[in-house]
């Protein structure tokens, strides 16, 4: 493209200025879990690992990322199990109401968060109270699931319009049963769709705050939660920051996968 | 082949129902019978002396919203962020994703595409406090709270959002265009003008539904940098919370997704969701 040679230039540096904005704010946080001043002074005054060792000595810590582990396993598999049963029935058959299945299935990720909160907090109480079911891990597992489903959803779906049907039909001719034809055929295709949209779907999961609010109960607490309620707590500020930076390093590992996954897809 | 299996293949009605169930009784059945059932509450209204609810049809809740000065002030503002949210994406995005799609060669581009996107991974809670830090006094910018933290914050959050849209339309959009708009005459501006944003405006309304509908929602980012600023997020917990009128939430909380409705409604009519 003929563009003159400042304006070049100047997307260029538009594009730098952009990406430092992103990351200037990280590397701020990564840089303060190491400062020795404990209000953070700037420029850091000296560096220490101080509090690294009282961050993983926090019991609180421990139990919130504990929590968080189980409730995004648990959101995971349901998605897992509800996304791939919906791709299916969409993809591979036509009939009456089949957009407003897709429909449904965006719509607790379309919808503001503070909206799916109250509307299953709200329904959890009046629903399972009467059963003896307060609101705990097991409600922030159905919450969570109900906003993840799409993502195992739309990755399913975009596998199955791309394999098409035929390797499925050529199994059934040669008298596979529907059972053997998926776990020998159609499970090997879409096994990396799969993992790619339980990564996403455990990642949202782990990172949601809005709807945990309103289906955890008074004592379960997901790494979030935990975050959001030391915020405001000068004498935690250390502690959050680093539980911060570690969260920041470890959002390298899902990048790695999905990369990983999407070169996988590239070579099919 | 099993008899289960042979049943299975001959019947592609009852292979259907069995896939559908479970989707549909968890997200058909509870999820959009819990939406209705908020919708409904809506209508209830909190008697103030014994805290019960009481479940006659009132227009109470709706008639509070639309008469309180305070609360058209409230959403007006929650509007107002939103769209500046989205038009500060707009202005730094849209550079952005053009040096990345036109400027930049393949293995750059595939490198620039995971930078941009690395950020989505992290927390939202983590970014929204890297702001704090930054923005508190003493911090790297020490600028405070208030709410031009929070539009800020926001428009950091939601960037990604808005640069991947805009960048997947320009790669679509054939550098040969460009090229013939220039070879006929046209200034970079011209070229800008007439070709690449009419042929990028689906991909800047995409970007532009999830920055305006997430900040909408949004309470987190104000409580954490906003200061003392409400949002309509905030209006909604605070009456679910201290308050315990869960009626008079739910009718707030109908604002923001009638305003979207709204949004997605004026969009539409652009034809830039047909080919979204």
């Amino acid at each position: 493209m003929n563009l003159s040679r400042p304006a070049r230039l100047l997307l260029r540096l538009a594009l730098a200025a952009g990406l430092a904005v992103i990351y200037v704010p990280l590397a701020v946080v990564l840089l303060n879990s190491v400062n020795a001043d404990r209000t953070f002074g700037w420029p850091p005054a000296g560096l220490t690992l101080r509090w690294w060792g009282a961050a993983w000595a926090s019991s609180g810590v421990r139990e919130a990322l504990w929590t968080s582990v189980r409730a995004g396993l648990g959101a995971t598999a349901i998605a897992l199990v509800l996304g791939t049963m919906a791709a299916f029935a969409v993809q591979r058959h036509r009939f009456f109401g089949r957009q407003a299945v897709s429909l449904v299935i965006i719509l607790p990720i379309a919808l503001p968060g503070i909206v799916t909160g109250i509307a299953l907090n709200n329904a959890f109480r009046t629903v399972l109270e009467p059963f003896g079911v307060g609101l705990g891990l097991f409600t922030v597992v159905v919450g969570h699931a109900t906003f993840c489903v799409v993502t195992v959803y739309n990755n399913v779906l975009a596998r199955l319009r791309r394999t098409g049907i035929g390797l499925e039909e050529a199994s059934a001719d040669l008298g596979a049963g529907p059972f053997t034809t998926f776990r020998l055929v159609t499970f090997p295709l879409i096994r990396s769709a799969l993992l790619a949209g339980g990564l996403l779907a455990f990642a949202l999961s782990f990172d949601e705050i809005i709807v945990t609010t309103f289906t955890a109960g008074a004592g379960v607490r997901t790494l979030p939660i935990w975050i959001f309620e030391n915020l405001f707590r000068p004498n935690q500020a250390p502690v959050v920051n680093v539980v911060a930076a570690a969260l920041i390093v470890a959002s390298l590992i899902p990048v790695y996968l999905a990369q990983r996954l999407s070169s996988d897809v590239g070579t099919h | 082949m099993s008899r289960a299996g042979a049943f299975l293949h001959r019947r592609a009605g009852v292979r259907l129902a069995l896939l559908l169930s479970a989707p549909l009784a968890w997200l058909g059945l509870a999820y959009l019978g819990a939406l209705a059932a908020l919708l409904v509450t809506a209508f209830h209204s909190v008697d103030t002396f014994t805290g019960t609810l009481n479940r006659t049809f009132t227009w109470a809740n709706f008639l509070d919203l639309a008469t309180g000065e305070v609360y058209r002030t409230i959403v007006l503002r929650s509007v107002g962020v939103a769209l500046a949210v989205t038009a500060i994406d707009l202005v730094v995005a849209f550079p952005m994703a053009f040096a990345m799609a036109k400027l930049a060669g393949p293995r750059t581009r595939r490198w620039l595409v995971i930078a941009v996107l690395t950020p989505l991974w992290a927390s939202y809670l983590v970014k929204a406090y890297a702001w704090r830090v930054m923005l508190s006094s003493g911090g790297l910018l020490g600028w405070g709270f208030g709410l031009t933290a929070t539009v800020l914050t926001l428009a950091y959050l939601w960037l990604p959002y808005m640069i991947l849209p805009i960048y997947a339309g320009l790669e679509r959009l054939p550098g040969s265009l460009l090229e013939a708009a220039g070879d006929l005459g046209a200034r970079s501006w011209q070229v800008f003008r007439t070709v690449v944003w009419p042929l990028t405006f689906p991909a800047v309304i995409a970007g532009s539904i999830f920055t305006f509908s997430l900040s909408l929602g949004d309470y987190i980012a104000v409580k954490i940098v906003g200061g003392r600023s409400q949002l309509i997020g905030n209006v909604v917990y605070d009456n679910i919370g201290a308050a315990g009128d869960l009626p008079f939430a739910a009718a707030v909380a109908t604002v923001p997704v009638v305003v979207m409705l709204g949004y997605l409604a004026a969009v539409r009519r652009t034809g830039a969701l047909e080919s979204l």
